[in-house]
């Protein structure tokens, strides 16, 4: 078999499919495209354990060198693709090499939302994506540096909790009521906000941000609400946007991500996409999702690698997230749009509670608190659209996989 | 001294590896290409797919698994007395020697 595959992306998505690919038994060419000079690397770990020190490099990648050359793997690192030819199916680099493909697999990922007011191009605005932006933030961490993080999302709360342990002063401006406002509950952004007051770090909600100012780096952030506050260094953290301009440019379907079916294929039957990247239906929830996850790129590569040999896999996964601030670790599953009731298991005060998302007797996602064994047992239940008994749920003396 | 780790398969073949001191049994496993152990989360204790399940003699000999481990492998593919999540368990010189068996499937 002499049919080629490119893989244009080197995270998450890019990585398992090739590990995928092989498994599943290609035996053609297969070309990895990679913008990024490393290895393919985990990035969850760039505002948590790499951010701290705790883990080095090489302890981010997926697989060492070996792996990409025992599965038969050109690897391109710090290339960048410039053009797909569907008509050619050819794949132009910017440097003018070209690889023709049989099958194409985007994995494109997402890249930060910039800031766009007046100072956002100071120095010391920092964004955290990829290792360079982490590498770049690490070597900028002082103790007592001054850290304004704009953003109080998953990455800008991380982030925080790191910096308050490596010593700085922090402070986060978020522009909503509340801290994670579009993923967790009201009671869970109150228990983390209170976590991260007992540790140090000021956090302001209902704040916007007007303008950074500085003569040549960053010196203090000034909010709409006329208030200032001095920073040494700025993060901001205002969510991401997907990367679809290859795809866009190339004609196929776009729209708040690459448009795929559920079996991972773009508008061009040769073309396949996974991960960040991806407007993707959901079966299980009944509408289109775009994910920023580990696990759906992770799990659609997967499916999108069995499907670009010949199968039919559907890519039909119940969405889960994790978050590390301090000692806490948060775990989600599911997606709670559609909710008609909340209900709180266990008590905050003993800083391990959950939070369940029922529409009617279904429960349709669940915020874990230190509790990994109710986020383990919701998988479960929702995947399998078990019917629960609110009036058990409550009761954190009855296991979750009981209250049915 | 370089730890040496056994992984025997869900078929019963026995693949000896050596094991870097610090970093995590998964790692290791990750490392050699081992099989069988996704590690999705990549170490964070958050997806309970890098479950192993400890020979007899050496579980006594590990530090003891913490609530969120544990509650995290009561979730976990066919899930033991003896399992344990790869990922939770440093690599020390004391561990030299150790056998670990891997489940079939991961959760």
């Amino acid at each position: 078999m002499n049919e080629t595959t490119v893989i244009i992306g080197g995270g998450q998505a890019g990585a398992q499919a090739v590990d995928s690919l092989r498994r599943e038994g290609f035996q053609g060419r297969l070309v990895l495209i990679g913008e990024e000079a490393e290895l393919p690397y985990q990035r969850p770990p760039l505002s948590k354990k790499f951010l701290s020190g705790e883990l080095t490099e090489e302890r981010l990648w997926f697989r060492h060198r070996g792996f990409y050359d025992e599965h038969r793997t050109e690897l391109l690192l710090g290339a960048r693709a410039a053009r797909i030819d569907r008509t050619e199916r050819r794949v132009w680099l910017t440097d003018g090499r070209d690889f023709p493909y049989d099958r194409l697999l985007l994995c494109l990922g997402a890249t930060s939302r910039r800031l766009s007011c007046e100072g956002a191009e100071l120095e010391g605005v920092h964004y955290l994506r990829g290792l360079a932006d982490a590498l770049r933030l690490k070597q900028a961490i002082r103790p007592g540096a001054r850290v304004v993080i704009v953003g109080g999302g998953y990455i800008g709360l991380e982030t925080a909790a790191t910096c308050r342990k490596l010593g700085c002063e922090v402070t986060v401006l978020e522009m909503g009521d509340r801290i994670m406002n579009r993923v967790v509950a009201a009671s869970v952004s109150e228990y983390f906000a209170a976590e991260h007051a007992a540790h140090g770090v000021r956090i302001l909600c209902a704040t916007r941000v007007a303008k950074l100012e500085g003569s040549r780096c960053v010196e203090r952030v000034v909010c709409e609400d006329g208030s200032t506050h001095a920073a040494d260094l700025v993060v901001v953290g205002v969510g991401a946007v997907p990367t679809t301009g290859l795809a866009s440019d190339a004609g196929l379907a776009c729209d708040n991500g690459i448009v795929v079916d559920e079996f991972c294929r773009t508008s061009d039957p040769a073309i396949f996409a996974a991960g960040d990247c991806t407007n993707h239906p959901s079966p299980h929830y009944g509408r289109r999702l775009r994910l920023e996850s580990v696990d759906n790129a992770f799990e659609q590569a997967k499916a999108a690698a069995q499907n670009m040999l010949g199968r039919a896999v559907v890519h039909d996964r119940i969405p889960w997230f994790w978050s590390d601030q301090f000692d806490n670790k948060l775990l989600i599953v599911g997606l709670s749009a559609g909710y008609d009731r909340l209900v709180l298991r266990g008590d905050p005060a003993t800083r391990s509670f959950s939070i369940c998302y029922l529409a009617g007797r279904e429960l349709l996602a669940l915020e874990a608190i230190n509790h990994s064994k109710d986020y383990m047992a919701a998988r479960k239940l929702i995947g399998e659209r078990v019917r629960v008994d609110p009036d058990k749920l409550h009761d954190m003396g009855v296991a979750l996989k009981e209250a049915v | 001294m370089t730890p040496r780790i056994v992984f025997i398969d869900a078929d019963g073949r026995r693949r000896e590896v050596e094991a870097r001191v610090g970093i995590s049994l998964m790692e290791v496993a990750k490392q050699h290409g081992v099989s069988g152990i996704v590690a999705q989360c990549g170490g964070a204790c958050a997806c309970a797919t890098c479950e192993v399940y400890v020979e007899p003699g050496w579980l006594d000999r590990l530090e003891p698994p913490e609530d969120m481990e544990l509650g995290m492998l009561e979730s976990a593919y066919e899930p033991r007395s003896n399992s344990r999540l790869s990922c939770q368990i440093p690599i020390t010189p004391t561990l030299d020697g150790l056998e670990v068996r891997i489940p079939p499937r991961q959760a």
